[in-house]
């Protein structure tokens, strides 16, 4: 069984050949690890803190720990698994830092009724991307899902930017699978709600707002 | 079906993680009710347009600077050592 599960995914395989490596002491194995991971930690560390500076720490400090720590990381789930969990603690905490606010969590409420009902029934048309250039669409995005609260834009995230799936996202945030998709589903429309003002179809116009 | 029952399915439905029958249930709503139309197609391509506009890049001399300070305080501090 094992057998095949290890042919059934040579990357789960390979990973936690290059973390045996790391846990003997093969710096360069764990260079690998980092090489590997390293986008995926600064856009996660982004999207939580807003601030390049506290990613850029955010991802020196993750991996630094996890380094540290590799003796502790028993092998049940995947590395990364283990290693975002780790970074979004530390994205965290810088958060509440930077706000002073100790409130910062992904506990806080979220029966917010914000975007919850649409109100925005217009299509988007032409494609936002022909609408907008490169940079214009990057600011709108990114002011966008600023406005999202630190639980919200973390579970989208995970789940929508980086492909990670429910189960593996309820498992790096603590939280329960039902919790997940809720937070998901609250997400998506409150970004689609707030989207809508920049991508709506105006009535007889051109599109453009 | 109405609209209501269909936002609480929306993200499995989006997902491709419910069963044919709900699915054959969900899409007999889409092709009457415009507004649940409009807000599946717009919710998909939110998601759509962040998965494909990264919009955290990593520059690379950035990713290099990083690169080079992690492995220095792994170098310097090793396993099981707490850096403060």
């Amino acid at each position: 069984m094992e057998t095949i599960q290890k042919k059934a995914d040579e990357g789960i395989t390979s990973e936690m050949a290059l973390v045996q490596a790391a846990k003997k002491g093969d710096l360069e194995a764990f260079s690998e690890l980092v090489r590997r991971y390293d986008r995926n930690i600064f856009r996660i560390a982004q999207h939580i803190t807003h601030n390049e500076e506290d990613a850029q720490d955010v991802v020196q400090d993750a991996f630094l720990k996890a380094y540290q720590n590799l003796e502790q990381f028993q092998g049940n789930s995947k590395f990364y698994t283990w290693l975002v969990r780790i970074a979004v603690n530390e994205a965290l905490m810088r958060l509440r830092k930077r706000r002073n606010d100790r409130t910062v969590s992904l506990d806080e409420d979220v029966e917010t009724e914000d975007g919850a009902i649409p109100r925005e029934v217009a299509d988007w048309s032409p494609n936002p991307e022909q609408l907008y250039g490169t940079s214009e669409l990057g600011d709108i995005l990114k002011k966008t899902i600023q406005g999202l609260s630190p639980g919200f834009r973390t579970v989208f995230v995970l789940r929508d930017v980086e492909g990670l799936s429910t189960e593996e996202t309820a498992e790096m945030l603590g939280l329960s699978v039902p919790a997940v998709k809720s937070r998901l589903l609250r997400a998506r429309l409150q970004l689609r709600e707030r989207l809508a003002k920049y991508f709506k179809q105006k009535k007889g116009g051109d599109g453009q707002p | 079906m109405k609209c209501n029952d269909f936002l609480k399915e929306l993200t499995d439905y989006l997902d491709g993680k419910i069963s044919e029958s709900l699915k054959a249930e969900l899409d007999e709503h889409l092709h009457w009710c415009h507004e649940c139309h409009v807000v599946m197609n717009t919710t998909k391509k939110t998601i759509e347009i962040y998965r494909d506009n990264q919009i955290y890049e990593l520059p690379e001399d950035l990713r290099t600077r990083l690169h080079q300070a992690i492995m220095t305080k792994c170098r310097h501090h090793g396993h099981g050592k707490k850096s403060n």
